[in-house]
Formats: C-alpha cells, structure tokens, sequence
C-alpha cells in the first residue's frame, strides 16, 4: 500500500514544489541534475538527518547492549542463568526469547517511526530537487 | 532410517524441482537485460522480497543445524539463533535503505560510490567471491551428508552423484531465472520451510498439552547431561578459552548476517528504499517465529528421540528434526521435511551463485577490465558463464569436502562478513572523511586477518575434529576468529583513512550522503 505514495505524494508540477515557503528551493545546477552539496546543507535534509539519527543511534546501542549483556551473562553467569523462572523454564531461556520480543518490538517502532516521521521529510526533501528527477 | 521411506522423499523432492524449475521458466519470460538478470528488474514487493530473504538466510545449517544443536547441546545452541534475530536490526537500522538508494547491483556499487572505482571494485568483488564460495562449499559438502541420512545413499559416488545433481539443478535456476527466478524459489521454499516448521512445533506443543515448562521437563530426563542442558555452559563453558571462543561467535553472528554479500544483493530486487525497508520487516517477523519453532522442535526432539539416539543417527545432530519428523508423523512426515531440507540447500546455493556472478560480471569484468564501458548484453553474458563455473567449482568442493567437518566454513563465512564488510559499509556510509585507502585497508583487512587466523586456529590443525587431525600448526587458541578480526578492521580503515594524503572526494560524499538518506539521483521512485 505504501507502494502509491511516493508518486501520489509528490507535486505534479515542477511550480509546485516553490509553493510551500520554499521560494528558492529547486536545488539543482544548470543541468538540471541535482545540487547535492547545497541539499545536504538545506534546512530540510538537516532536520530528517537529525530525525534518522535521532531513531538509530539509540535504538542501535540499545539492542547492542541488550544482546552483549545476554552473551555475557550465558559465559559469565551461567548460575544466574540458570535460576528457574516458571516450571523448568529459567532465567537464559527466558532472556533468550525476550531478545526475540524486543528485536520485534524495534522493528516495529522503526517501520512506524519512518512511516510517521521520515517519509514525509525525505519527500519534502526530494521535492528540493524535483525538476532534476523529471529530467532525469 | 529405513529404505522404505526413499520413494517417498525423492517423489516429494522432485515435486518441489519440478515446480520450481516451471515456475523459474515462467518468470523467465523476459529475463534478458543487466537490472533482470542481477535484480530481478527491481520488481518485488518489500513482502515478496522480504520472504525471499528469509530463505536466503534459513539455510540448511540453520534448519537441521540448529534444531539439532539445541537437541542436543541445550541452551547452548539456542545461543545461536538468538544472534541471528538480533542481527537484522543492524540491517533495518543501518544497511538497508541506504544500501538500496545508493547502489544498484552489487556490494561494490556502494563501497565504491565515492572512491576509486578499479581498486575498491576489485577489493568488493574479492571479499564477495571469497565468503560466497566459502558459504557455498559448506551447503554443498552439507548436501552429501544428508543424502546419506535422507535417502540411504551411503556410498561416496552415490552421494557424489546426488550433490552433482544439487549443483546442476542450482546452475538450472540461476541461468533459466536470474534474480527473478531465484527469489521466487526462495519465496516457495521460505514458506514451506517456515510453515512445516510452524505446523510440527503446534503438533510437538500440543502434544505436551501447551506446557513449554512440561516439554522441557521430558527433555532433561531424555538427555545424558539431565538439567544442565537447559543451562549455558554445555558446549562452550569449560575454559575461558572456550568462553572467549563463544564471544567471538556471538559476535560474528550479530555482526556477520546483515554484510553477508548474497543478503546485502536482495535489497536491490526492490522498487525502492521503503521497500527495502518492509522486506526487512516481514524477514524479520519469519526469523523470529522460524527461530522460536526451532526452540520447541529441538526440545521435542531431544523429549521424543532422545539425545543418544540423534548423536548415534547417520549425520549426527543434523538428523534431529527429520527423526523427530519420523517419529510424530511417519514416512510421509519425513519426506516433506526432507524435502524441504533439499529445497533448502538448493535454493541457498542458487542464491549464492548468483551474487558470486554478478559480483564478478558488474564489478571485475565490467568496472576493473572494461572501464565502466562493457555492453550489458556481454555484462549478463559473463555473468551466465561466470555462474556455471562457480556452479562446477562448487560441485568439485562439495565433493571434495563431503564428510569433512565444514562446520566452521559457516561460521568463518558470517566472521568474514563482518570483518571484511560492515566496517567498510558503515565507514563510508556514515563517515566524511573514509577514503580509497581507508576503503582497501579495511577491506582486505578484514579479509586476510581472518583467513589466517582460521588456518592457524583449531578449526584446521591439532585436535580431533580439526580438517588435519594428523598436523597441528593451531598457533591461535579461538576456532571463531571475530573478536580479533572484525575490530582489527575497523582499526585498519581508520589508520588507512588517517595516512593516506589523499583527502575524500566532498562532491561524491554530499551525493552519497544526500542519495542514501532520500533516493534522490538514484532514479527510484
């Protein structure tokens, strides 16, 4: 379903993208191929740098140290590790599975994140450039 | 296992080529140009693709092998499967929409995206044919030990035979389908393979009247080592040594899934990053479910079997899930997981076969020797060629392996990956100043590191279950070579990057930057 949106999303027009409080915003050289040193210090691929990095940077060192801190604890702690939790089932196994949980989880967050908070960034950034993607 | 049941498991298998081969002959219709050949014309779903990459990744070693370390070794070889779930967050977060939007083919289209081409092509095209051919030596070799335990073919020219018809029939697929038909086998078997999977575990869970705690109990009395194979310790916590070996694997494993090459070429079968982006997020669902069902079916087969029986079985821990098959759901049970075992082997091998052609038709032949300049009709043609001489190379492996213990060419394959790979992707992803010399170092760092650490570890020389029992040159305590190799790496491209005068080229890193993050210059949509 998301396969519609990127070409629905964007403007029709090349005059449409100067709409939005963009008057001089067609980043692109005398080609018409896109400007890319002048997009990468626009306001705009700024702040959907800051919203990318804003995700995967503590999601990436949080999943780490959760799987380092299982890893360690199975070769370091095995007693621990071994305390029964419900019936038979003890404290690694439950660990091990919850790894699976959380792994989940991230994904899920971030397949929302980017829906919610990074497309409509990238698709104003692209409209940046518009013109020099229809050239193209 | 009886003769009995032959019939059936080769009448099931060749149900499963026969399908296959038709529907590679159907989506081959148009199968001419370098975008069908190498990516399938970027014409899959995320959902499509990302069910292609779970079969790419579920190979017969993670199938057979886990279920049976986990029968047999306990929480030990859980451990495993732990890591492999993990690893896809790296590629989601990381790897791949930035993969998608900058390259188009292979690995070596985004290593190379802002340095010199020739050297780092070359450099991508090496690492690639290197954990291919290793990865691919070890299914092949695996191939003929399940023969002997699948279809009773014990003799070496039997088994010779049968891996020679694996091989063939991989070459078949790749060179009637390209990159279409090869997803779409991967499709097929993905769902087969994650559903029988689903099906036995429901079976197993509901024989212990949905009591996982129940299931576990049946299993310690069943295994020779009673509660301790529910604890950690059981393969790796004898020493210290062993302990840091499993640290190693760990890492590799997480560090290893999301670089390796045949993973990192899906991405391009996609239309564009938010694609990527889903394909990533439906394998991720298949992997954990896949990996939670091996849990229970490698509990129930050490509860049902019986840790002595699968250890005594032709093949070893490799034969857990096909006897517990055997033993819940007779011979027509153990036909279809067997079956799906081949499917299994042979879609994994067609998969890897295609990434080492196109690696070496679009980054050796048509960047290093024809300047960027090849014609893509010859582009595809030495690709054709290329496959069927890794398809020979690898049926000459895998016969000359067959028996051996290759286990660990899996798990060097993972520990190259990360070394020779995701420090490369990462650095000239997400760090300016990453030159062409920072780009080789870490490269062939990674590369050579690692394979002389594996040719001086355990794994090859000087003890029992060593390639070379007889020799013993093991000046390197670890068998997994990772916690040395993968930061040696990272330091490597950091030191080449620092002492090469030659600064980044900021033109190519603003596009490579701006392009990775928004598709724009990459002519997707």
């Amino acid at each position: 379903m998301t396969k519609a949106l990127p070409s629905v999303s964007r403007p029709a027009t090349p005059g449409f993208a100067t709409f939005d409080e963009h008057p001089h915003s067609l980043l692109i050289d005398g080609d018409g191929a896109p400007d890319f040193g002048a997009i990468q210090t626009s306001e705009d691929f700024l702040a959907l740098k800051r919203r990318v990095t804003r995700f995967i940077l503590p999601a990436t060192l949080l999943f780490l140290a959760w799987y380092v801190t299982f890893v360690l604890l199975s070769a370091y702690a095995a007693d621990f590790m071994s305390t029964p939790l419900f019936g038979t089932v003890n404290v690694g196994l439950t660990m091990g599975f919850l790894q699976f949980v959380t792994t989940i989880i991230i994904t899920m967050a971030y397949a929302r994140y980017a829906k919610k908070r990074l497309d409509p960034q990238v698709d104003k950034v692209r409209a940046l450039a518009e013109t020099a993607e229809e050239l193209t | 296992m009886t003769g009995a049941n032959t019939t059936i498991n080769l009448s099931v298998f060749g149900i499963f080529v026969l399908l296959t081969l038709y529907v590679v002959y159907r989506a081959s219709a148009r199968n001419v140009s370098a975008s069908d050949y190498y990516a399938a014309g970027s014409s899959f779903t995320g959902t499509q693709n990302g069910i292609a990459l779970s079969g790419d990744f579920l190979s017969a070693a993670s199938f057979l092998g886990i279920s049976g370390a986990i029968a047999v070794n306990g929480y030990d070889g859980f451990l495993y499967s732990v890591g492999w779930v993990v690893a896809w967050l790296i590629g989601l977060l990381l790897i791949a929409e930035r993969l998608r939007n900058t390259g188009r083919y292979t690995m070596g289209d985004v290593m190379a995206f802002r340095m010199r081409q020739r050297p780092v092509r070359a450099a991508a095209a090496n690492a690639t044919l290197v954990i291919s051919i290793f990865y691919m030596i070890a299914q092949m070799a695996g191939a003929g030990g399940l023969m002997a335990l699948l279809l009773d073919v014990h003799s070496s020219v039997g088994q010779a035979i049968i891996i020679a018809v694996v091989g063939v029939v991989m070459v078949l697929y790749v060179l009637v389908g390209g990159m279409k038909g090869t997803t779409w086998v991967q499709i097929i078997k993905a769902v087969l393979l994650v559903l029988s999977g689903s099906l036995l575990t429901i079976f197993l869970i509901g024989k212990f009247g949905f009591d996982f705690s129940a299931m576990l109990d049946r299993a310690t009395q069943r295994s020779p080592l009673g509660g301790a194979v529910l604890s950690p310790g059981v393969k790796y916590g004898s020493s210290e040594l062993t302990k840091l070996d499993f640290l190693s694997l760990a890492l590799a494993l997480v560090l290893g899934t999301a670089s390796l090459p045949h993973v990192l070429m899906r991405f391009y079968t996609v239309p564009n990053a938010r694609e990527a982006r889903r394909s990533v997020v439906w394998a991720t669902w298949m992997m954990a479910i896949f990996y939670s069902c091996t849990l229970v079916i490698g509990f129930g087969a050490m509860a049902l079997v019986g840790t002595d029986k699968i250890t005594g079985a032709p093949g070893g821990e490799n034969s857990a899930a096909p006897l517990l098959a055997f033993q819940v759901g007779g011979t027509v049970l153990l036909g279809i997981v067997c079956a799906v075992a081949f499917a299994t082997i042979l879609a994994v091998v067609a998969g890897l076969t295609l990434t080492a052609s196109a690696s070496f038709a679009h980054d050796v032949y048509a960047n290093v020797i024809k300047h960027g300049e090849a014609d893509p009709r010859d582009e595809v043609r030495v690709a054709r060629t290329t496959a069927v001489c890794v398809g020979v190379l690898a049926i000459a492996g895998g016969i000359a392996a067959n028996g051996q213990n290759v286990a660990f060419l899996v798990a060097l394959a993972f520990a190259l990956a990360a070394s020779a790979n995701l420090p490369t992707l990462l650095y000239s992803m997400f760090w300016k100043r990453f030159n062409t010399r920072g780009t080789l170092w870490s490269i062939y760092g990674g590369l050579t590191s690692c394979v002389l650490l594996i040719v001086f570890s355990p794994a090859i020389s000087g003890s029992k279950s060593s390639v070379f029992p007889d020799a013993d040159f093991a000046y390197f305590p670890l068998s997994n070579p990772g916690i040395v190799s993968i930061p040696l790496s990272f330091l490597a491209g950091f030191l080449g990057t620092i002492l090469s005068k030659e600064p980044a080229d900021p033109a190519k890193q603003s596009e490579m930057e701006v392009r990775g993050l928004t598709g724009i210059g990459s002519g997707l949509s």
